[in-house]
């Protein structure tokens, strides 16, 4: 008698995938209760219990004994713009909004090539640029020690992928190089860069570097702190792109020198776009890691979006509220890197499908 | 001339001799300039201040330290505060890592729920926010006089928290602590060191058994010598007017720095353990099962040390990468190594001296780390090239 395939019912699969014995029903069961137990706090907590306006400061102040959100409602401003002019916060509001759009559109498939993403990123960070600092088309110039919140996060990041990505290719060419002693050079170079942490790269660009340049060379400390990331950032890219090269077959290369083309042309048309595409999940990765690695420019002294929470719970009036504050800081990030990332896993998933 | 610059031997030299010599120039030039600048303020260079003291004092010390105490000493200080927190964060980042790893890959629906989404929140948030987050949770805990009594032992409050501890002197703890190195560094040489190659997994098994044995008696016999006279050998702390006397107090900004970096590191080393898990063929289990092994023989003796083997290099940069994130907390006020660096370049100008320290140090522990794990790794890594996944 043959046997027939049958999908498995909705009990049957409740049955497998959570009863399937004793303890495992007991795991389930008690996990269950965990579970609703800190969703029931935190919405009684969270919205139940919660004071949404900035109105009733004086209820939560006394303790509602649930989460005071009138904070944001009274701080959202510091929060989102930092010190930004009260009246041109609408500039920094679309120029966010600019670079988000173009993060997106970089994830769609038509964007995919060296030119276009670089025409996409370098016009989006111009158009965020002038919108930021002004100065032309009628609108008041605002300088960079102004800038703060979520704005300054996001040109931070976008300069430091923008300097930092050719750099890394550069780094990566030199550190496979045939020539000994430029490769041996730029892997020590390399190697002693991604052992240090980013804390103290960032500081000595911000605060010793003054001290070993020449006058005409120091320029604003926020652009010194963007090079010194960069150059950070470049290190560990270089070696993910490097990873990229390595899992390429050695025929790829060898017939191309065989076709006769030079070396740059094997590079940027032959090696480089399949390197990206094998290196394409770490590099995501990579990226996460840069946008959250931010916030450490908080502690050099520079009013990012971490920084600007820290101060909207700083005075008297609203001291006790420094959980929503981290609640609301987190939030946002949180939305930002859980879709990157789970965009990488589905780019993973999909690259994984094309190469079976 | 130009048939010299056609020859590929001679270009590729020239280009090698410019471009080291490029990079050896701006070092160079950076340095002569940094002196030059310095020297201009009145700052001598070279590290003749190491010999100075500092004249300020450090928040949180593992050893003596006074105001009139030199400058290396202050700088030890430090690096043994960062060497500590960095070992008390790997260690529960692992553990935690683990335990989430192992309920991600459970076959539970409900408990890998709860993994999942450990990892996820814990994971797509920022460290230095977490760390904000718990320093300000910690140091808005109540006073001591109201604070939280976990089971009359531990002691909850916003000025610290209260473990208990051992009267016992501090070079002893250390001794004791080098002593448990040591014997877990010779466990490591007899597992790894082809001395051992020929000698049975029964005598190995007894030498590790021995010398972990030999440690433990070493350590009692250490805290029994240096017990400080006169009191119990175990120390409680109480509440005694308006704070807790006895018992260990851990700092809040030390506690902030641990809670964080175990709970972002777990969640990372956690989705490590869950792809090493998922890299063991099916085949494995299924032997296992074959075989009349339990479910828990098959997890503890087949899946749990291949999906290790599987992953140790992976970890192995983890660690490297959570280490230098302890540099963190001089975010909260945790004086730790980078924290002392800074201060000492704000107070002696010895700008440039100091850096390379700073970086000397990291340089020095990153590399111990991973020269030892890669030694890890080199023991219990596949052998040749069978394939056996």
């Amino acid at each position: 008698m043959e046997t027939v395939y049958r999908e498995p019912t909705f009990v049957q699969s409740l049955k497998t995938r959570y009863f399937s014995n004793l303890w495992d029903s007991v795991f389930t069961l008690a996990f269950a209760a965990l579970v609703i137990w800190i969703v029931w706090n935190l919405f009684d907590w969270g919205v139940l219990n919660a004071v949404f306006s900035a109105e009733n400061r004086d209820l939560c102040a006394h303790g509602s004994g649930g989460a005071c959100w009138a904070v944001i409602d009274a701080r959202w401003r510091l929060i989102l713009f930092g010190l930004y002019p009260f009246e041109e916060q609408w500039r920094s509001a679309i120029a966010c909004a600019v670079m988000v759009l173009v993060a997106g559109l970089s994830c769609a498939p038509f964007f995919w090539s060296a030119r276009r993403l670089a025409g996409l990123w370098l016009s989006g960070f111009a158009i965020f640029y002038v919108l930021m600092r002004g100065g032309v088309f009628g609108l008041t110039p605002v300088f960079e020690q102004r800038w703060g919140g979520l704005s300054l996060t996001i040109f931070i990041f976008a300069s430091v992928s923008l300097l930092g990505m050719p750099l890394a290719i550069a780094f990566a060419l030199l550190r496979r190089s045939e020539l000994p002693w430029i490769s041996r050079t730029m892997g020590l170079v390399i190697d002693t860069i991604r052992s240090l942490p980013l804390l103290t790269i960032l500081f000595t660009f911000a605060i010793v570097v003054p001290f070993v340049l020449p006058d005409f060379l120091i320029g604003d400390k926020l652009y010194r702190v963007i090079v010194g990331y960069a150059i950070f950032f470049a290190c560990y890219q270089a070696e993910i792109i490097r990873g990229g090269m390595q899992s390429l077959p050695a025929g790829q290369e060898e017939a191309a020198k065989a076709l006769g083309m030079g070396y740059w042309y094997r590079i940027g048309y032959i090696v480089l776009p399949q390197a990206f595409r094998n290196a394409l999940p770490p590099t995501i990765n990579q990226f996460v890691i840069t946008f959250k690695e931010t916030t450490l420019v908080a502690i050099i002294g520079f009013f990012e979006i971490l920084a600007s929470g820290n101060a909207a719970y700083g005075t008297s009036e609203w001291n006790f509220a420094h959980v929503e504050v981290y609640a609301f800081v987190g939030m946002i990030f949180f939305v930002f890197v859980f879709a990157l990332s789970r965009y990488g896993a589905y780019l993973e998933r999909r690259l994984a499908v094309a190469s079976r | 001339m130009v048939s010299i610059l056609k020859q590929k031997a001679y270009r590729d030299a020239t280009n090698q001799v410019l471009f080291v010599g490029a990079i050896a120039l701006t070092v160079l030039t950076f340095t002569m300039v940094g002196r030059e600048n310095l020297e201009a303020q009145g700052i001598t260079s070279g590290f003749g201040f190491l010999e100075r003291s500092t004249g300020w004092s450090i928040s949180f010390s593992l050893i003596e330290y006074s105001t009139s105490d030199p400058y290396w000493k202050a700088l030890w200080v430090g690096f043994l505060n960062t060497a500590f927190l960095g070992a008390v964060s790997l260690c529960l980042a692992t553990v935690l890592g683990l335990i989430v790893g192992i309920m991600r890959v459970s076959g539970n629906a409900m408990v890998e729920l709860v993994g999942a989404s450990f990892v996820e929140i814990f994971r797509n948030v920022p460290l230095l926010l977490q760390v904000f987050f718990w320093y300000a949770l910690l140091t808005a805990l109540p006073p001591p006089r109201s604070g939280i009594d976990v089971l009359g032992v531990i002691f909850l409050s916003g000025r610290g928290t209260y473990l208990p501890g051992l009267n016992v002197t501090g070079e002893v703890v250390f001794l004791a602590v080098v002593a448990l190195m040591a014997a877990l560094a010779g466990v490591l040489w007899l597992k790894s060191s082809r001395r051992f190659a020929r000698r049975s997994a029964r005598d190995k098994k007894r030498l590790t058994r021995g010398l972990l044995a030999g440690w433990l008696l070493l350590a009692i016999v250490l805290f029994w010598i240096g017990r400080i006279p006169d009191t119990p050998l175990l120390n409680l702390p109480y509440l005694k007017g308006l704070n807790y006397r006895d018992g260990i107090r851990v700092p809040p900004e030390l506690l902030a720095c641990i809670v964080g970096i175990s709970i972002y590191g777990a969640a990372y080393i956690g989705e490590i353990i869950r792809a090493g898990f998922n890299a063991i063929g099916k085949g494995q289990t299924e032997a296992g099962l074959a075989l009349g092994l339990t479910t828990w023989q098959i997890f503890t003796r087949i899946r749990l040390p291949l999906a290790i083997r599987a992953v140790l290099p992976t970890l192995t940069n983890k660690y490297v990468w959570l280490f230098k994130s302890t540099t963190i907390g001089i975010a909260v006020g945790f004086a730790d190594f980078f924290m002392i660096v800074s201060t000492s370049i704000n107070q002696s100008g010895q700008t440039l001296e100091l850096i390379a320290i700073l970086m000397g140090g990291f340089l020095l522990v990153n590399y111990s780390l991973a020269w030892v794990l890669n030694r890890v790794n080199d023991a219990i890594k596949l052998k040749g090239n069978q394939l056996r996944m």
